[in-house]
């Protein structure tokens, strides 16, 4: 993803726009919410029926296929809400607690 | 030069709204605001103003759409007092937040309660903080001619910042004085058109009043506190450029008979015009007593209180407003805040007075001038602390 806005660590006073305005859109695309994160979604995937639900239902978009159309969250956005574990049909999905 | 007319000072201020050609009044109606408000109502509806009045149904709603109107790139006014002040509360912090340069007269009354309709300063000082630039003024032509001065500094794409003007309520804004209207000239001269920094439209999509995370909102406090403390310039512009087009010339801090005064009352609004006899009073008694008004509040002209007051051996300020529990009123506790550690620092003292329209007399301030003397005899200290409700029966 193209870098639209620098990040909060290099964003000083100077840097914001007057009244705090945004005037490039879809830079909230960078903004990191992983890192709200508690817990991580692993997927079992001798359970995993491939059906999408996990990826339908998540609130972030974060969840994307990979190969052999699997599922799996990407961590830079997953703020580890457990909404794909508690829908699968399957219970392929354990949530993971992280440990750093 | 302008025609001079005898006019009630509220449809004075909203003739002044008139002339700033203002796109958009959202306001709710308020003792004792109402007349300015009312008379824009009628402008409008007469077709002698070609704006958009909406007549919203809470103060909270005035400042919404205010903020909304001003977003969009209209010139916008409201008006509002005491309880109504309170109510927009929320939006008056958001509209400075978001930079807009709405301007807002606020007809001073106390702030309830007890429930009261008649004029202090207790309203203001609840939204000190609110990031506005603020000013307070002392008559009719003070006030017509900020209407004007606001519009040009709030919008000065430099500024960009909403301007609040602080008028007496009744006291000022229902009374009949002598008015000076500009010259339409003399408006094109001063006032230039508004041109936003920012604006809502479809052609160029942004985003306001958007979230602020803990890692910028520090970030955003700053720039916001920079923004008005670079705003003082272009404030002082406006007051010079004014002179220039009118002959009338403000300043932040004003001084009257401080030559070889060694006691200065110090006032903000009103009271100003009343200290001024009980000062011609003292001096013809030969007192050296003198007088600063404070007009710009907001941002605090430090070093302007700091020069006006420069050897002065006492200072009474006056206060129309209480802080509960702390340092009495908030303008001595600013004046203490710019004076500290100066070099022989004046004993001051504070009088908390004039509260819900309550009179106070040219006598009156006469005899705080006794008490002063009375408290710093032999240089005695007079602390934080020590402020005093004048006039309060036991």
């Amino acid at each position: 993803m193209a870098k639209i806005v620098k990040s909060e660590e290099e964003l000083g006073w100077k840097d914001i726009e007057v009244g705090c305005t945004v005037s490039q859109p879809g830079n909230a695309a960078q903004y990191k919410v992983g890192d709200w994160r508690s817990s991580r979604p692993i997927w079992d995937h001798a359970k995993c029926v491939k059906c999408g639900v996990c990826f339908l239902f998540c609130p972030d978009a974060a969840i994307h296929k990979i190969e052999e159309s699997y599922f799996e969250a990407d961590l830079y956005y997953c703020k580890g809400c457990g909404i794909c574990a508690h829908e699968c049909p399957t219970r392929c999905i354990t949530m993971i607690e992280e440990t750093e | 030069m302008g025609k001079r007319i005898g006019i009630e000072n509220s449809i004075a201020a909203a003739e002044a709204v008139k002339m700033a050609d203002v796109d958009v009044v959202a306001a709710y109606p308020i003792t004792p605001q109402t007349h300015i408000v009312e008379h824009l109502a009628e402008l409008v509806a007469d077709g002698d103003l070609d704006a958009e009045f909406i007549p919203v149904e809470s103060e909270h709603s005035a400042m919404s759409v205010c903020c909304g109107s001003s977003a969009a790139g209209a010139r916008t006014f409201t008006c509002t007092s005491a309880q109504g002040l309170a109510l927009m509360n929320e939006i008056v912090f958001i509209a400075a937040s978001l930079r807009l340069p709405i301007v807002m007269i606020l007809a001073n009354r106390s702030l309830s309660g007890p429930l009261s309709i008649w004029n202090d300063h207790t309203d203001a000082m609840s939204v000190r903080d609110c990031g506005w630039i603020q000013v307070f003024v002392e008559n009719g032509q003070d006030l017509f001619d900020h209407v004007l001065w606001a519009y040009r500094v709030g919008e000065d794409p430099r500024v960009s910042l909403p301007v609040m003007i602080n008028i007496d309520g009744f006291i000022v804004t229902h009374v009949i004085e002598a008015v000076e209207y500009w010259e339409e000239d003399q408006v094109k001269r001063y006032l230039p058109e508004f041109k936003p920094v920012n604006v809502l439209h479809p052609d160029k999509p942004v985003t306001m009043g958007a979230f602020g995370v803990p890692g910028i909102f520090s970030e955003a406090k700053k720039a916001q506190d920079e923004a008005i403390l670079a705003s003082r310039p272009y404030i002082l512009e406006g007051w010079k450029e004014m002179a220039k087009v009118i002959g009338r010339e403000y300043r932040p801090v004003e001084s009257y008979k401080t030559e070889g005064a060694e006691t200065v009352f110090l006032t903000m609004g009103s009271f100003g015009e009343t200290v001024s006899i009980a000062v011609d009073t003292l001096r013809g008694q030969g007192k050296p007593v003198g007088q600063v008004k404070l007009r710009l509040w907001r941002p605090f002209p430090f070093n302007e209180i700091r020069e006006a007051l420069a050897g002065v051996k006492r200072v009474i300020v006056i206060d129309r407003a209480i802080s509960y529990g702390g340092p009495g009123g908030p303008v001595a506790s600013e004046i203490r805040a710019a004076l500290y550690k100066e070099k022989n620092m004046p004993a001051i003292t504070n009088f908390l007075c004039g509260f819900a329209g309550r009179d106070v007399t040219p006598d009156d301030f006469m005899k705080m001038y006794e008490k002063t003397l009375e408290l710093t005899k032999r240089g005695a200290k007079v602390r934080e602390e020590d402020y005093i409700f004048y006039g309060v029966r036991e």
